[in-house]
């Protein structure tokens, strides 16, 4: 069973980590003048849409959701609602706390605003696919030794990464060597999506090499 | 020997002083001099070449000018002349640049770009050593050798008008001098009408030879609102009108029979993109010259104005009138100065000052024959000579000419590359010093005997046992001291004379010596025995795990050391601490999440979840303390509020801290953009600063009265409303009362009222805690006690705090007050976590206040707060004070807090002030480290440098912080049941 669930799990690892690439590459092959840094927006929106349609494709078929209680129409819809609306804040959210790191209030706010919705599509929306719109359930994952299941794990380390990857990020700005990357929140972003990857790769490792001092209490 | 852990903070922390200051004594290369006090002479000059014995032949040629009048605009950039601001706003000069008998060139200042090195190198032709940035402030009497002394002895007449630095370098020098005191940077007009308006009845007069004028003015306005703001503009048509004022009723007034006078425009240094100036950036380090003289040939268009060297002023202007060139002159004349005279005294000219060159080299480099410009210059001197031979035989073809011209070249070059190896020799650093200073003996030791000595020094008994005694009796310690005294005398005789330590007497030395030996045996006894105790007990390091917290406190500390190696984050430290304090106070918003909405789970869910979440106690102390310590319990019915403010703390610090980051720009890449400061400054919204500075002091007095006596708490209020008055009365902000605005004046009294009450509740606090030393053993006298002293400090800071910081002390008395009721208190943080969140808070507090690692951002004006005039004791302490004010108080709030815990072990103090040691010394260490491994590097003069000086300061206040925990500790002692 842990074995099935390591290799379903890094499978799905796999698939969003090359529609990353894909994200990349893609666009680079069909737009003009399409480069990491100097359209830095349409990539970043680029791979938030192919990380976010891959992950509810991929959390769809696996079934790791939640099972919704009631299949009616309306549950389903206010379900969706709440998905976006936790979204928004969680969008907001980070939108503040970049601006309390340092980001300009008034200027660049585009900017800004863009990398906290990459980080809230690394972050949140994986959350949303995994856990659904419950808060309650969300503090359960992110409080210490929360996690009950291997998702849960992989949820915690892949969060944790993007978050540190920005965080990471933001340190190479005040060097003064003049690089493309440095303009903001370019390394920012690049530090995330970094992170978010190197998430990917870890959590399934991390997870097989500590399956035996894992012990999840039964759902 | 065991001596409690504060003690031995502070001990180390003074040693590591001794050895910054040797360090500090070695790295800053003392400039070069031939000989301090002596002066050339006339007498000394050597004989023009071949011209044999007659009496005549070593003398100077005779003046070139009359009259020469020095206008020297502070802060004037090169763009303002020969730019398109000077097409604008100097259209007169501009003319005279472009189309008159004049030369400009673009003068290059060396950093420091401070007011008195540059009027130094302007006058000695010398490259002050960068340590005379630090004596800035007391500008002693100018000995050595220099163009005004010069002027002087030779009998000239010479008038100054300007500031009142040129005064205190040169007393007695002037034959008529008004100073001005360039203090007071807010005003800008007046330092300026005080020059002017001598200027008609000056012009007039027959009396003097040379006239200097220095206007302050520009520098002001830069200081105040930067070069691109709207009062340049006036400005330099104001200082157009004084140049067209003297050149047309002096330099062009044609007087038949005598010589032409001469008129120099020049600068002191430049100003940046924001205003300030003391760096190296290029509109800092760029200043215009313009000589103006009928002598020159008119100009016929404008040329690109070239290049030369500031200090190539001092030889120039002292050839052109006819004296002897300053002895330590590393200038080269500016030989288009002298294009109209004779060939034969151009090649004189330009001897002269290869003369003083060579002689200064002589004197201060051994090798001085291996140069290649002292060659040159000796067979420059001989193809003069072969010159001279053919001149003085009558010989007038078009052959010696040219043969003269190649002299000339040859002169040129040896001069240039003379003045480079003088330069160079600037570089040169005092290695013996440094080592000695830096690694073997004493920073390195002290900071490894406080990590050594970590684990005891925060056990419960707070007692680091030093093996001092066995290691004194010990033979490897006699072993080590001859060794070292022998590899001193070594070093000492192969060396020479140049090095700092071997000049120190004797006796000094060997006892140095002795002490760090020992330093040295007890160092390895007490690793051995930290060796030893970690192989007896390998298990007590795996149980010891680190909670989050820890690990950002830790890898911040590392962190942050390390980012000292690269000269951007030097720059933008302020940067990486309001990172660091921004993820820090995120931390602990989840810290404080996490206890209370567990709290909360486990009472209104109840069993349920019950089995989730014993398995996760007993991580951290902080979950230990909460899970045993309940909230409830101890707030009783609060415990829903104080919950939300618990909350709230964080974000509220968070948020409190943007808005005071928004305050004051700083640094080098964004110091350009626009901030709060300068917005409030602008005198459209004097109204707004009056608010806020109301509000904060307001703000302030009801977070600190809460603890003071009645009459401290009166003093207090009376102390703020004396700031408030303080500042109108220099006229930063407005009096409510007082409709018809007042000239500004220098609010001495209103400041001397402040600080009578400062000194009031500092004496009623000191009283209190002796009274609580000596007689009772009070706790609570004690603490209020420590309470007033703080407060009394808070007074003196918003004293001495320019009204748009007084933000930032409201800012950080909330913050405060915030942490320690909500954060520190409930959260049950140890000593060594709150030591270091008051370390972060105070460096972020320090970058608050608009300080940044550059010399220009000292607020000196400081220093005049309720003075007459410079008294320099009182003025260094308080630009000091008021540079560290951040980092001091939160010192001292540390005290405060940690001596109030009564519910804590008695032992916090000496926790925290060990902590604070260990803190400040492993960044100054490193620093010192990374200063030597990189003293080639390109920025060490600009960026390193400066950060040197600050971290030196910054571990002076700390170590007077750390007394002061010392003896409040000891107070602890005595009182300790
Ligand atoms: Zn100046
Ligand atoms: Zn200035």
């Amino acid at each position: 069973m842990w074995d099935s669930e390591i290799r379903a799990m890094a499978s799905a690892h796999a698939i969003i980590a090359s529609s990353v690439f894909m994200a990349t590459v893609v666009p680079a092959v069909l737009v003009e003048n399409f480069s990491v840094y100097r359209t830095h927006l349409v990539w970043l929106y680029s791979v938030c849409g192919a990380v976010a349609a891959v992950n509810v494709a991929v959390f769809g078929l696996l079934g790791v959701s939640p099972p919704a209680k009631k299949h009616t129409l309306h549950h389903k819809v206010s379900r969706l609602v709440k998905s976006c609306l936790h979204f928004l804040l969680s969008c907001l959210f980070f939108h503040a706390v970049v601006v309390l790191y340092g980001a300009p209030l008034l200027e660049s706010t585009l900017e800004t605003f863009s990398l906290s919705v990459l980080l809230s599509t690394l972050t949140t929306l994986r959350c949303l696919c995994v856990l659904g719109p419950n808060v309650q359930a969300w503090i359960r994952v992110f409080s210490r030794d929360g996690a009950m299941s291997v998702w849960d794990t992989s949820l915690q380390i892949t969060a944790g990464c993007s978050v540190v990857g920005a965080w990471l990020g933001a340190f190479p700005i005040p060097l003064d060597w003049d690089r493309p990357w440095q303009v903001w929140p370019i390394s920012c972003t690049l530090g995330a999506t970094v992170g978010f990857l190197t998430g990917l790769v870890a959590a399934p490792v991390w997870i097989h090499w500590h399956r035996k001092q894992l012990t999840y209490k039964s759902k | 020997m065991k001596v409690s852990s504060s003690v031995f903070a502070s001990l180390c922390l003074i040693l590591e002083l001794f050895g910054l200051a040797l360090f500090l004594r070695g790295f800053f290369p003392v400039p070069i001099k031939s000989s301090f006090s002596s002066k050339s002479k006339l007498s000394d000059l050597p004989a023009e070449p071949l011209t044999g014995t007659s009496p005549n032949a070593s003398k100077v040629p005779p003046a070139l000018f009359k009259r020469v009048v020095v206008v020297l605009i502070d802060a004037l950039r090169e763009d303002f002349v020969f730019g398109p601001s000077g097409r604008k706003y100097m259209p007169y000069t501009r003319h005279l640049v472009e189309r008159g008998s004049s030369h400009s060139f673009v003068a290059r200042a060396k950093p420091p770009t401070v007011t008195m090195p540059r009027i130094k190198a302007l006058t000695t032709g010398s490259i002050p050593g960068f340590i005379d940035v630090v004596m800035n402030l007391n500008s002693p009497v100018l000995l050595e050798d220099n163009l005004i002394w010069q002027a002087k002895a030779a009998g000239k007449k010479i008038i100054f008008y300007g500031d009142d630095t040129w005064v205190r370098l040169f007393p007695k020098h002037f034959m008529e001098h008004d100073g001005t005191t360039s203090f007071f940077v807010t005003d800008y007009t007046e330092v300026d009408n005080n020059v002017t308006r001598h200027l008609d009845s000056t012009l007039k007069r027959d009396d003097w030879d040379v006239l200097i004028l220095h206007y302050l003015g520009l520098d002001h306005i830069g200081h105040i609102s930067g070069p691109h703001s709207s009062l340049v503009g006036p400005k330099l048509v104001e200082m157009d009108d004084v140049l067209k004022k003297i050149h047309t009723s002096l330099i062009s007034r044609e007087s038949e029979g005598t010589l032409p006078n001469l008129l120099v425009l020049c600068a002191d240094h430049g100003m940046s993109e924001t205003g300030s100036h003391g760096g190296s950036s290029e509109p800092e380090i760029n200043t215009p010259i313009v000589f103006i003289s009928p002598a020159f040939k008119r100009k016929v268009a404008m040329e690109t104005p070239p290049v030369v060297e500031q200090v190539d002023l001092a030889p120039t202007l002292a050839l052109a009138l006819g004296l002897p060139i300053s002895q330590n002159s590393v200038g080269c004349v500016i030989p288009a100065v002298f294009e109209e005279t004779s060939l034969r005294e151009q090649l004189r000219f330009l001897h002269l000052n290869g003369f003083q060159l060579s002689c200064l080299l002589k004197d201060s480099i051994p090798t001085f024959q291996k140069e290649d410009g002292y060659e040159q210059f000796r067979v420059s001197e001989k193809s003069h000579g072969n010159w001279m031979k053919l001149y003085l035989e009558g010989n007038t073809s078009e052959v010696l000419v040219n043969m003269g011209r190649k002299v000339l070249k040859q002169y040129l070059e040896a001069l240039k590359s003379m003045s480079s190896a003088l330069s160079r020799q600037l570089g040169k650093y005092d290695m013996y010093s440094m080592v000695v200073g830096m690694s073997v003996c004493v920073c390195l030791q002290m900071l490894l005997l406080l990590l050594f000595a970590m684990p005891e020094a925060l056990s419960n008994g707070a007692v680091v046992d030093l093996p001092l005694g066995s290691a004194l009796l010990s033979l490897p310690f006699y072993l080590l001291c001859l060794l070292c005294a022998a590899l001193h005398v070594f070093v000492c005789t192969s060396v020479g004379g140049s090095c700092y330590f071997c000049s120190l007497p004797w006796a000094l030395v060997f006892t140095a010596v002795a002490f760090s030996c020992a330093f040295l045996c007890t160092l390895v006894s007490m690793a051995a025995r930290r060796l030893s105790v970690g192989a007896k007990s390998p298990t007590k390091v795996s149980n010891w795990r680190l909670s989050e917290l820890d690990v950002l406190l830790l890898l911040g500390t590392v962190g942050h050391t390390l980012s000292l190696a690269s000269s951007s984050f030097v720059e933008e430290e302020h940067q990486t601490w309001y990172f660091l304090l921004n993820t820090l106070c995120l931390a602990v918003f989840q810290d404080v999440c996490r206890k209370y909405f567990r709290e909360k789970k486990r009472l209104s869910q109840g069993e349920d979840e019950g089995p989730l979440l014993p398995s996760t106690k007993g991580d951290n102390a902080a979950d230990d303390a909460s899970t045993s310590f309940s909230p409830v319990a101890e707030l009783g019915v609060s415990a829903g509020s104080e919950k939300w403010l618990a909350l709230a703390t964080p974000l509220l610090t968070l948020a409190c801290c943007r808005l005071l980051r928004s305050l004051n720009q700083t640094g080098v890449q964004w110091a350009h953009l626009p901030d709060f400061s300068h917005w409030l400054n602008n005198g459209e919204h004097k109204t707004v600063l009056s608010l806020l500075a109301v509000a904060s002091l307001a703000l302030v007095f009801v977070l600190v009265q809460r603890r003071c006596s009645l009459v401290s708490k009166i003093a207090l209020a009376l102390g703020l409303l004396g700031v408030y008055s303080y500042r109108a009365a220099v006229g930063n902000i407005l009096f409510p009362w007082q409709h018809t605005s007042r000239a500004p004046s220098k609010g001495t009294v209103e400041a001397r009222f402040v600080y009578v009450f400062v000194l009031g509740i500092l004496f009623s606090g000191a009283k209190d805690l002796l009274r609580s030393q000596v007689i009772s053993s009070d706790v609570r006298l004690k603490s209020r006690g420590l309470w007033e002293v703080y407060s009394g400090l808070v007074l003196l800071a918003a004293l001495l705090f320019r009204a748009h910081n007084l933000p930032v002390l409201a800012g950080l008395l909330l913050i405060q007050t915030l942490m320690a009721q909500f954060i520190w208190k409930r959260l049950h943080y140890d000593a060594a976590q709150t030591t270091i969140m008051h370390y972060w808070f105070g460096q972020a507090f320090f970058f608050f206040q608009g300080n940044s690692n550059n010399i220009a951002t000292v607020d000196i004006s400081v220093g005049f707060v309720g003075l007459e005039s410079y008294v320099e004791a009182p003025a260094i302490f308080l630009t000091a004070f008021s540079t560290y004010a951040g980092p001091l108080l939160w010192a001292c709030h540390l005290v405060c807090y940690l001596s109030s815990e009564r519910d804590r072990s008695v032992v916090s103090l000496g926790h925290g002030c060990y902590c604070f040691a260990l803190l400040r010394s492993i960044p100054a260490v490193a620093y010192v480290v990374l200063v030597t491994a990189l003293r080639y590097h390109l920025f060490i003069w600009s960026v390193f440098s400066p950060k040197l000086l600050y971290e030196a300061t910054h571990t002076l206040a700390t170590a007077a912080a750390c007394i002061f925990f010392t003896f409040m500790d000891q107070n602890q002692n005595l009182t300790r049941p």
